[in-house]
């Protein structure tokens, strides 16, 4: 196949970002979209031009870390991760332009890689259950519907890739929020800390400067997770319920 | 010793773990605990902790240490700590929980572990392992960890390869990724309390020793290419295995060596490093772009039948259109008592034997097919297929995505891939390496698996070591505190700060003509071939022999573009390359004198009358734990004796 890649380079946090253009000539269907990088990027080294940063790393589409805005859409013209995106969903002859997730959360560090932490900051205020290790009861004591704990494990499955901030206009951080509120809301072990947790997320998410939630919808078509927006709505209510609570 | 092998390396003294208490085995840990000293919680927030790696090893030693109130620093090469390669784990995780009144017990996990690790691992750890193994479910759930659970809303079960019970609890294919989020989430709590500081995006590379005693680490702040100095009471390595190595494996993309291989410069010893599983159910090689491969669990073999057709010219055909009678179910045939479910050595070299008889499938890869079918028809049939996807889904559309294919439809073809190093620091009972205050828990020890990790064992071990041993370990050495304060120009402090800047700056200067990658894969193909699935005396020497040029071509010729104080991913790749040549000479070292067979390390010259792995007890039966020769010279082997006192040495049988 060949293609025409539209890539957003810039040198640093503070340098100027712009899109180069390179022509690509030998890419098989087989590779991944990474993988199409890859061979860029060893042909840069030969040229003598450094190579295009982005990050990736188990390329199996579970640890999170890859992600590209591709051709304006996240992870790409598939519903799954950059790194599971082949090259047979692109035809030859084809434009295509490569950006970094564009968040004022997820600042641009260099290229196409981003500062993802602000994530990790929600999750410190209060994504867990309170519990040390060694005071763990008997895992048979408390049994769990197998509802609940299938749906806790759909809403777990989150990998905290960052898609459904990039492909909201809003820039909003509600789906990632809303798939941890509801997997730990689920489970019995997630009840006492239930209204405390959802309080403390939702203030450190505004803290950290992801837009609010308007309801378009777009963070869910673009998770690679299959994350449903109806995290969202489970969110809202558990804001208001504990809203009435601590009333 | 012949003298053949005395130009690779010299043999220095024997090594003896020295820790475990002389009691019966079931007592051993108890005893130990209560051996141990104790810290005061005063005091504990006075004393720094340092823990490299956020996997399920680190991660939960970084919860639990930062619970007890330990100032401790964690450092990863990730953007998030919840990123770690333990991430990708899939199909479960092991306790001796007897939840389905199968016949489990400790002593049954114990048994089943160093069987299947081919009686080369030590029983005091491995005894321990299983006796915590239970905490950990516990552990897991507690924390909100979503396993599989059946319509009484109990944990579920499954087995994997080398056992006869059900002892895997899972969370579909997913279970790494669900434990770590565990662990990661107790980590993060303990982040927010003050009690743990993360720095990711921080690699480190160099430790630093003062006195022979451990006393912090050098890392690079990647973004900014700073070089740090962070000095602690204690430096724990829960930085992973090396499979890496290998170029095409089915680890993370950045998982490497550094950490553990410069602790061995410096002093630790390195063990067994030729024993590297070979994963059996992997996704076959398409073609020389491939970066990595992909694992397909294990746990598919309880439902999937693995064949090959019986007459070489069917291979071409469509699988579906090869009657029974013509189909080869070779595992079925060879192991009765296992069949598909054998341990994974097995397995892979099986495949492998099919493969090499001309029986593979799938497309040719060069002039040979390397593939055998792993078929869910008749499980289909039995089961239903909404049950199938309940189980496997993941794992389908996986595979199909990246195959293109529907295994639904058409069997899934696999092939053995490098998975995971069995190999790693030597440590002693308290997980400690043979430097002082030095610390190595997960993959990047070597202690519980021998010379083949059972499935679904790693995950057990990392927990083990985070979660219950190294904290009540690492106590005793802490109690002894406080330590001489050390400064930041302390001479031994500055000597690892300028070693590691004049060595960035060497690769940045060399300015040749090969990428980085382009080294990284014909190393991998050389150990592939060579110290791969299966090794000889001829091919070893020839590999140690290729290696060393190509590390001479390496640091002549090695093209490193950019910056040192950026984001520069080239330079990264360069540091870790470069140790890997050195770690991949052991390696060869270490196969080449370990003339049996055992386990993931298959010498061509030692089989059995019917091909099976020939394991030499008499000559064999110590852990290799090898001493840094210096620059130029040679490693030291020292051996620790392997006493079997509870779990009699047989010859491993899975027919
Ligand atoms: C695809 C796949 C599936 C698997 N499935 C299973 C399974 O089902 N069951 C099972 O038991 N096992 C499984 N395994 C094996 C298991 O996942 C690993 O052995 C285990 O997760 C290793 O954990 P760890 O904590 O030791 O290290 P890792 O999870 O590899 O973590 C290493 C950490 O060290 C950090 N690090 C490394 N070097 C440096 C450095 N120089 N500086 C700073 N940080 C550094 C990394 O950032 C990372 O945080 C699987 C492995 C693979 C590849
Ligand atoms: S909710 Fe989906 S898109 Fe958002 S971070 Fe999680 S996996 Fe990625
Ligand atoms: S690299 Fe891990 S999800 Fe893509």
């Amino acid at each position: 196949m060949e293609l025409t890649l539209k890539i957003w380079r810039q040198a640093g946090p503070t340098a100027k970002g712009d899109f180069a253009t390179y022509e690509v000539t030998d890419v098989s269907p087989d590779m991944s979209f990474l993988e199409m990088l890859d061979v860029l990027n060893e042909r840069l080294i030969n040229e003598g031009t450094e190579p295009i940063a982005f990050d990736s790393d188990c390329r199996e589409g579970i640890c999170g870390m890859c992600g590209l805005m591709i051709s304006g859409e996240a992870h790409g013209p598939e519903r799954t991760t950059t790194c599971q995106l082949h090259m047979r969903s692109f035809t030859s002859g084809e434009t295509i332009t490569i950006e970094p997730w564009r968040a004022n959360a997820f600042p641009v560090i260099r290229d196409l890689v981003v500062d993802r932490t602000s994530f990790d900051r929600i999750i410190q205020a209060g994504g867990y259950v309170s519990v040390n290790t060694g005071a763990a009861p008997e895992a048979h004591s408390v049994p769990v519907p197998k509802e609940a704990a299938d749906r806790a494990f759909d809403s777990a499955k989150c990998i905290g890739c960052g898609a459904c901030v990039a492909a909201c206009p809003n820039a909003s951080g509600m789906l990632f929020l809303g798939a941890k509120v509801t997997h730990l809301g689920e489970l019995p072990q997630g009840q006492p800390e239930r209204d405390a947790r959802v309080v403390k997320m939702l203030d450190e998410h505004d803290l950290q400067g992801f837009g609010g939630c308007t309801n378009i919808g777009e963070c869910s078509n673009a998770c690679p997770k299959e994350i449903p927006l109806d995290v969202i709505s489970t969110l809202n209510a558990d804001l208001r319920k504990a809203a009435g609570r601590s009333r | 010793m012949t003298d053949t092998l005395s130009e690779y390396f010299t043999v220095g003294d024997p090594i003896a773990d020295t820790k475990a208490p002389d009691v019966p085995i079931e007592q051993m840990w108890t005893k130990h605990q209560f051996d141990s000293a104790l810290v005061n919680p005063n005091n504990r927030r006075k004393l720094d902790v340092i823990i490299v790696g956020t996997g399920l090893a680190g991660a939960s030693a970084a919860a639990t240490m930062g619970e007890a109130g330990y100032n401790v620093k964690s450092f990863f090469y990730q953007d998030s700590a919840r990123r770690a390669h333990s991430i990708a784990a899939q199909g479960g995780i092991n306790a001796a929980k007897n939840y389905n009144d199968d016949g489990d017990s400790t002593y049954r996990l114990f048994y089943d572990t160093v069987k299947g690790g081919d009686y080369r691992s030590r029983e005091s750890n491995v005894y321990r392992l299983s006796e915590v193994s239970a905490n950990i479910i516990d552990q897991a759930v507690a924390q909100g960890v979503p396993f599989a659970r059946d319509y009484g809303g109990l944990l579920d079960n499954r087995s994997f390869g080398g056992v006869q019970v059900a002892r895997t609890f899972y969370a579909a294919g997913q279970t790494g990724q669900q434990l770590l989020i565990g662990a990661y989430q107790a980590m993060e709590r303990q982040v927010a309390k003050g009690t743990v500081t993360e720095y990711s995006r921080h690699e480190m590379l160099e430790v630093i020793i003062v006195d022979d005693v451990a006393r912090g680490i050098i890392a690079r702040d990647m973004v900014t290419g700073e070089i740090e100095t962070h000095l602690a009471d204690v430096v724990v390595l829960a930085s992973g295995g090396y499979g890496n190595v290998f170029f095409l494996s089915t680890n993370a993309m950045g998982c490497n060596v550094t950490a553990a291989w410069r602790a061995h410069r410096k002093g630790a010893y390195f063990a067994n490093p030729c024993y590297t599983q070979i994963h059996p159910t992997c996704i076959p090689v398409s073609g020389d772009h491939q970066s990595k491969l992909t694992l397909m669990s294990e746990s598919l073999r309880n439902d999937g039948r693995i064949w090959v057709p019986k007459n070489a010219e069917d291979c071409e055909k469509d699988p579906r259109e090869i009657p029974e009678e013509d189909r080869d179910y070779y595992l079925e045939r060879i192991y009765p008592a296992f069949g598909n479910l054998v341990p994974r050595d097995i397995a892979s070299r099986q495949a492998k034997n099919m493969c090499d008889e001309g029986r593979g499938v799938g497309p040719k890869v060069g002039d040979f097919r390397r593939g055998v079918y792993l078929d869910f028809a008749s499980a289909i049939e039995r089961l239903g297929r909404p049950a199938i996807e309940a189980k496997y889904g993941n794992l389908f559309d996986m595979y199909s995505r990246i195959t293109g294919e529907d295994p639904y439809q058409v069997p899934m073809r696999i092939y053995p891939a490098v998975h995971y190093t069995m190999g790693g620091l030597w440590v002693d009972y308290d997980l400690q390496t043979s430097v002082k205050g030095l610390y190595s828990i997960g993959e990047s020890n070597f202690s519980d698996h021998g010379a083949n990790r059972l499935g679904a064992s790693s995950l057990m071990q990392c927990l083990a070591d985070g979660y219950f041993v190294l904290p009540n370990t690492v106590r005793d050495y802490l109690a002894k505190a406080p330590f001489e304060k050390i400064s930041e120009d302390h001479p031994a402090v500055v000597a690892a700060k300028n070693s590691v800047t004049e060595r960035i700056d060497a690769l940045l200067s060399i300015n040749g003509e090969r990428s980085v990658d382009s080294f990284h894969r014909e190393l991998g193909n050389i150990m592939w071939e060579y110290c791969g699935m299966e090794r000889t005396d001829e091919g070893l020497r020839k590999a140690i022999d290729l290696i060393r040029s190509l590390k001479d071509e390496f640091w002549r010729n090695v093209r490193v573009l950019g910056a040192a104080d950026t984001l520069n991913q080239s330079l990264e790749k360069a540091g870790r390359v470069a140790d890997f040549f050195e770690l991949g000479e052991l390696m060869c070292i270490d196969a080449l004198h370990r003339r049996e067979s055992c386990g993931g390390h298959f010498r061509a010259e030692s089989v059995t009358e019917d091909g099976e792995a020939l394991r030499h007890d008499d000559e064999f039966a110590y852990v290799a734990a090898w001493g840094f020769g210096g620059e130029d010279g040679a490693p030291v082997l020292h051996k620790e004796d392997l006493n079997y006192k509870f779990i009699e040495l047989k010859q491993r049988s899975y027919k």
